[in-house]
């Protein structure tokens, strides 16, 4: 390979998701010495010059590059994990790295009632608290009661709904979102809390379209602005989109750690349940396959879980 | 312990025979019913019901209900069912209370029910409306009440101490500053495990010199104060509560029978004893000598048969 060619390569292997270690392995192994200073005196971003005359690491690029040799790790570990015990370090983390109290709405709205109950039950083992303390103590914004409310669902699995109260409450909703218009006092509203944390995901699933029905426009969408209503809408009714919007952003450029975490958590929490339907939304929307999506950004063993994790039930 | 008294291995089919004989031809044979219903455990009635049915192709539930009335067939109708499907019954009634709903029952129900207990009680509430117990009392309910069922408290055994004194401290403040429903007391009384719970309010009385519940005494009509003060009594010692609804019931004028027959049922197979020794410290007579007096006819019974009277 030309030595601008093995720059390339090593530079990419150092970037993106994951590190590419066939590569690191294969051009770093065999360069000496003043390879290797070529490479530091020609990457700006990774080494910078110290005051006492040499290329040093850039501390952040460091840190970085840990995240990167670790994610193939923590990819392994997660799917590994028994899916409470993965659901329930997956919330204690949404409290408090960050936090990312989307991430407590993913959870809490996309698993089956015994699969949420599960994580509440581990999260016990693992914490000594309760899902539910933790979340009412430790949010102080006007979406306490909403998380809290939706971390403590057991919603009804069965198919049955009741089309004239799911109507009314798309009409009580319809009229919610325009008086509030701004002032941002919908996640405050008892009903529309009550309506999104109690009612099954079939019955939200109807009001939904009934919605659509009467103001010819989608609820989510309408929600646009609303902080973790709109999510909770989208991962009720929606799970797929969802999905596919934030892997979508998570696998952008410049995007910050915490984000990142996303691609791993999502492939790995969905690969055994809707991955097929995910793929199929993210190329309708995105244009590109998520496989091929993952092929560019992602590195190494970790990218090669990824698409063995995306490629389950084909 | 238990007050019922049960052989150990009756025959289901010469019960449900027997059963079916006592609700055969003109009127029934109430004393039939009690000397066998009234003493076979939750697995033993399940037997009958189920030998009933296979003999019969009629649900023998259904049968007594159309056979008895009033209190009494009440009594017998939650006896039979299963005990979560009883509790199921008792929300559902309780949610549908007009014109408020009976906050007292659901927060018993949630406050004293083992996780395992509420967990099988939401599954039969699901099967039973076909949705769940935490929309109905979402929908017929304001307020934090609606969150009642919901959480599932750590349930094991470890305690934060300093926690405990911080939040004794939030809890007198708001008590002084007569805010009851302020979210803080809702945070702390709905969300903490109960020894948490035992552990802060064991800081309040050192702290502040009384009990919680006293302070909360004062504002009686407000239903919110109420049901605070019902959770905290039923953390804190669910007998002792017990003890007070059954007094209650029985001191009431025309005397509160759904309470009556809602406390003995419940407990009879559980700890209905340590419930009668209470009463008897506390009013210095018999919970049976007072049932006795206050009720009549075939409920009167019914209630003496599973508060252990013997033949």
């Amino acid at each position: 390979m030309a030595a601008s060619d093995e720059l390339g390569a090593l530079t990419r292997a150092f970037s993106g998701f994951g590190v590419d270690e066939k590569a690191l392995i294969s051009i770093l192994g065999k360069w000496h010495q003043e390879q290797r200073q070529t490479f530091r005196k020609g990457t700006r971003d990774f080494f910078t010059e110290d005051e006492r005359q040499f290329e040093r690491w850039d501390d952040r690029h460091v840190i970085q590059l840990q995240h990167e040799f670790l994610r193939f790790k923590h990819a392994i570990v997660l799917w590994t994990m028994h899916p409470w015990e993965r659901d329930a370090r997956l919330l204690k983390e949404a409290l408090h790295k960050g936090p990312q109290h989307k991430v407590l709405v993913e959870v809490a709205c996309t698993r089956l009632s015994d699969e949420l109950l599960g994580a509440r039950k581990a999260y016990h083992s693992l914490f000594d608290h309760s899902i539910e303390e933790d979340v009412a103590f430790g949010i102080h914004g006007p979406e306490r009661k909403l998380l809290v409310a939706l971390v403590s669902s057991y919603r009804y699995e069965g198919t049955k709904v009741n089309e004239e109260i799911a109507k009314s409450e798309a009409k009580f909703l319809s009229s919610a979102i325009k008086g509030a218009a701004g002032n941002k006092n919908l996640l405050e509203n008892e009903e529309v809390v009550r309506i999104v944390a109690t009612r099954s995901k079939p019955h939200l699933t109807s009001v939904y379209n009934h919605y659509k029905e009467i103001t010819g426009h989608y609820l989510d969408e309408d929600l646009d602005g609303e902080l973790y209503l709109q999510e909770t809408v989208q991962c009720l009714c929606k799970p797929q989109k969802y999905f596919s919007k934030v892997l979508d952003a998570s696998m952008g450029p410049d995007v910050d750690e915490l984000k990142k975490e996303a691609v791993t958590r999502i492939i790995v929490t969905r690969a055994d349940v809707d991955m097929k339907l995910i793929k199929e939304e993210y190329n309708h929307k995105y244009g590109v396959s998520l496989p091929n999506k993952i092929e560019d950004v992602a590195n190494g063993n970790y990218r090669d879980f990824l698409l063995t994790l995306v490629a389950r039930g084909d | 312990m238990a007050t019922l008294i049960c052989p150990e291995h009756p025959s289901p089919v010469a019960d449900a025979e027997a059963l079916r004989k006592a609700c055969q031809g003109w009127g029934t044979d109430e004393k039939a019913i009690i000397s066998i219903l009234g003493r076979r455990n939750a697995i033993q009635r399940k037997l009958i019901r189920q030998a009933y049915e296979d003999m019969y192709q009629e649900d023998l539930v259904k049968r007594l209900e159309s056979e008895l009335s009033g209190d009494f067939e009440k009594a017998i109708y939650r006896w039979t069912l299963d005990p979560e499907d009883r509790d199921v019954v008792l929300l559902n009634v309780a949610i549908k209370q007009l014109p408020i709903l009976d906050y007292r029952v659901i927060v018993e129900i949630s406050c004293i029910r083992s996780h395992e207990e509420l967990l099988a009680i939401k599954r039969a509430y699901q099967i039973r409306y076909k949705h769940s117990v935490e929309e109905d009392l979402a929908q017929h309910a304001t307020g934090d009440i609606r969150q009642a069922l919901s959480v599932y408290r750590y349930n094991g055994e470890e305690i934060n101490a300093r926690l405990a004194s911080s939040e004794a401290e939030i809890l007198h403040r708001v008590i002084s500053e007569k805010a009851y429903n302020h979210e803080e007391t809702i945070r702390i009384i709905t969300t903490r495990s109960k020894v948490q719970i035992l552990a802060t309010l064991n800081h309040f009385k050192d702290d502040y010199g009384t009990s919680i519940t006293k302070h909360l005494r004062d504002d009686s009509s407000h239903e919110y104060l109420s049901a605070l003060r019902t959770a905290i009594q039923c953390i804190c010692d669910h007998h002792k509560y017990y003890e007070k609804v059954v007094r209650c019931a029985l001191n009431k004028p025309g005397t509160d029978k759904d309470s009556l027959t809602r406390v003995i049922i419940t407990s009879a197979e559980k700890d209905l004893k340590e419930i009668k020794e209470l009463f008897q410290k506390r009013n210095s007579r018999p919970l049976e000598h007072a049932v006795g007096k206050d009720t009549s006819g075939d409920y009167k019974a019914f209630l003496l048969t599973l508060l252990g009277k013997e033949d």
